[in-house]
């Protein structure tokens, strides 16, 4: 078998009239709406304890006591589902030559003018960048967040040390809901990408236009036939 | 509210025969967690506070058994550690507990020094500005500070902030507790449990200007007796305290079981709840609202009729021929 540079076990072109190119599997698309669900819960109600002004979220969760005890599972369970999709995406994310040029053609990409940009693996500096965000941030707040678990982890740390993970804890989740809104905002601005992650697929042309070594390579591969 | 009525000046009184209603209630609060729109209170109450004369204390512990008798609180029974110190920490069910520390002075003399510890009812507290419950501690206009058990969510960041090290959150109701100063005791007429019990008057209750006065006189008379570093310990940096010290050694008060020299809201806690908070929910707001505006009035990036043509060649292109 060859090897890959620019897709994964899995990807490939499902059918050629019109062309559709499969590109996440049922259990990684089911693993990345856990992901999904569990970040918006914990935004929601990690919102309410940070701000007096958003506390009414706690009703929708079932008041405040049992938002408090809610919100830290959540984080576990977002930490072992965002953990399955680190161990399958982070090769793909690696940093490549192109990514330089994307990030200098930064204006192109803005407008949409694709043409003058490069041609692009599986992922561009932009869903790198989100990728690495989102593992640094969720390592971050993962650590802090058990430092002020008090039901459980009450005496782990010193309270000065708790302080300070309680300040890097809401910064850490500031700069995650940024990126959770980049993320959401750039997957609806390029038109045709939500369905990778609904039905798997995505279009020849969304493939083309966006991530051309990417649909090369999986062309290529079937082109040389089944494997050997 | 009995406009005529305000806050008691000494826990030596009887309480009176014929029942009467509470005189601190919601009109009495001066400052509320997490509701920063708390309307004005009714009326100024005159502050109150506790005075623990640290000289005067004979370690005897009957404030430890008023406190849990008045507030209905059964500490657990640990195990002895070789310390008088029982139980061996605050707790959700021990609101006030006898530090025992054993110091030997520059002139080889041993003394023993025992401090009453729990909450100090700061002027600016620490655990009211951590706390993220509305209502769920209150500052009345006598200065003492109180948990209101309905709505606290047992998150633990008044653990967080306050400078003390006082707050317990109960393994059974989580809910934080402390002492309360009797706040119940207190709407009554009534001093604080600890300081009725007292047999040496080392714990009194009052007006806060007849307790400071009272300190010091405490304190020159320490003072002529030889302990020239005697003193109050009534800190400025929380805005000064309603339950304050004399000590002896006013000079060294991390003697008395790391009684903290200069407290103060820590400047991370200041940071979290001021500036990170601010900015950080502006940044949200702006980027939620930004992005909904642009998507709905920009213009979005779309595959092209191009696009798609140009893939569909290249990959009929390259696959063998009759996959289709």
């Amino acid at each position: 078998m060859d090897k890959r540079f620019y897709s994964q076990p899995g990807d490939r072109i499902e059918t050629v009239d019109p062309v559709l190119v499969s590109r996440y599997r049922r259990f990684t698309r089911a693993n990345h709406w856990v992901t999904a669900a569990s970040l918006i819960v914990l935004l929601l109600s990690g919102m309410a304890l940070f701000s007096p002004s958003l506390f009414f979220l706690t009703g929708l969760f079932g008041g405040g006591q049992t938002t408090r005890w809610l919100h830290p599972f959540v984080g576990i369970l977002l930490f072992f589902s965002f953990l399955l999709m680190f161990v399958q995406l982070w090769r793909l994310n690696l940093p490549r030559p192109e990514d330089v040029t994307w990030v200098g053609h930064i204006g192109d990409v803005v407008k949409g003018q694709e043409e003058k940009l490069p041609e692009l693996g599986k992922y561009n500096a932009g869903q790198k960048f989100i990728f690495w965000a989102m593992s640094a941030l969720i390592v971050v707040l993962i650590g802090s967040g058990v430092m002020i678990w008090e039901q459980y982890f009450p005496h782990l740390v010193s309270i000065p040390v708790r302080r300070w993970a309680m300040l890097i804890h809401s910064l850490a989740a500031v700069a995650i809901i940024l990126t959770f809104i980049l993320h959401v905002y750039a997957a609806i601005w390029t038109r045709g990408t939500i369905r990778a992650m609904t039905r798997g697929t995505v279009t020849g042309g969304w493939a083309w236009r966006h991530h051309r070594k990417w649909l090369r390579e999986l062309a290529g591969r079937e082109g040389r036939g089944p494997a050997k | 509210m009995d406009p005529n009525l305000d806050s008691p000046r000494t826990a030596a009184a009887n309480p009176p025969i014929q029942p009467m209603p509470a005189n601190l209630g919601a009109g009495d609060v001066i400052r509320a967690s997490a509701m920063p729109d708390l309307a004005p209170p009714q009326r100024q109450l005159t502050p109150v506070a506790k005075l623990i004369d640290v000289s005067k204390c004979i370690g005897c512990k009957a404030c430890q058994s008023a406190c849990a008798e008045w507030n209905d609180t059964v500490p657990p029974i640990e195990e002895n550690v070789g310390s008088y110190q029982n139980p061996s920490d605050l707790g959700p069910e021990m609101f006030t507990l006898m530090r025992f520390s054993e110091y030997e002075n520059p002139n080889g003399d041993f003394e023993w020094l025992i401090r009453k510890d729990g909450c100090m009812h700061c002027t600016d507290p620490g655990c009211l500005k951590a706390c993220p419950a509305p209502g769920a501690i209150v500052q009345y206009s006598n200065g003492i500070v109180d948990f209101i058990h309905e709505n606290c969510i047992g998150c633990g960041y008044c653990v967080t902030g306050c400078p003390f090290n006082i707050p317990r959150v109960s393994k059974t109701d989580h809910k934080s507790y402390k002492c309360t100063l009797c706040s119940d005791r207190v709407a009554v007429g009534q001093g604080p449990a600890c300081a009725k019990a007292c047999p040496t008057q080392a714990i009194v209750f009052g007006h806060k200007d007849d307790m400071i006065a009272h300190a010091e006189e405490r304190v020159a008379d320490l003072k002529s007796r030889g302990y020239e570093n005697a003193g109050i310990y009534d800190p400025a940096g929380v805005g000064g305290t309603h339950v304050f010290y004399v000590l002896h050694h006013a000079d060294q008060p991390a003697l008395y079981s790391n009684l903290p020299e200069d407290p103060r809201i820590s400047p991370v806690v200041e940071g979290w709840k001021g500036i990170t908070k601010k900015v950080g929910l502006a940044a949200i707001g702006i980027a939620a609202v930004g992005s909904i505006l642009h998507g709905l009035l920009g213009r979005a990036n779309r595959v092209t009729a191009e696009d798609d043509r140009e893939a569909e060649e290249y990959v009929e292109h390259s696959l063998p021929p009759g996959r289709s």
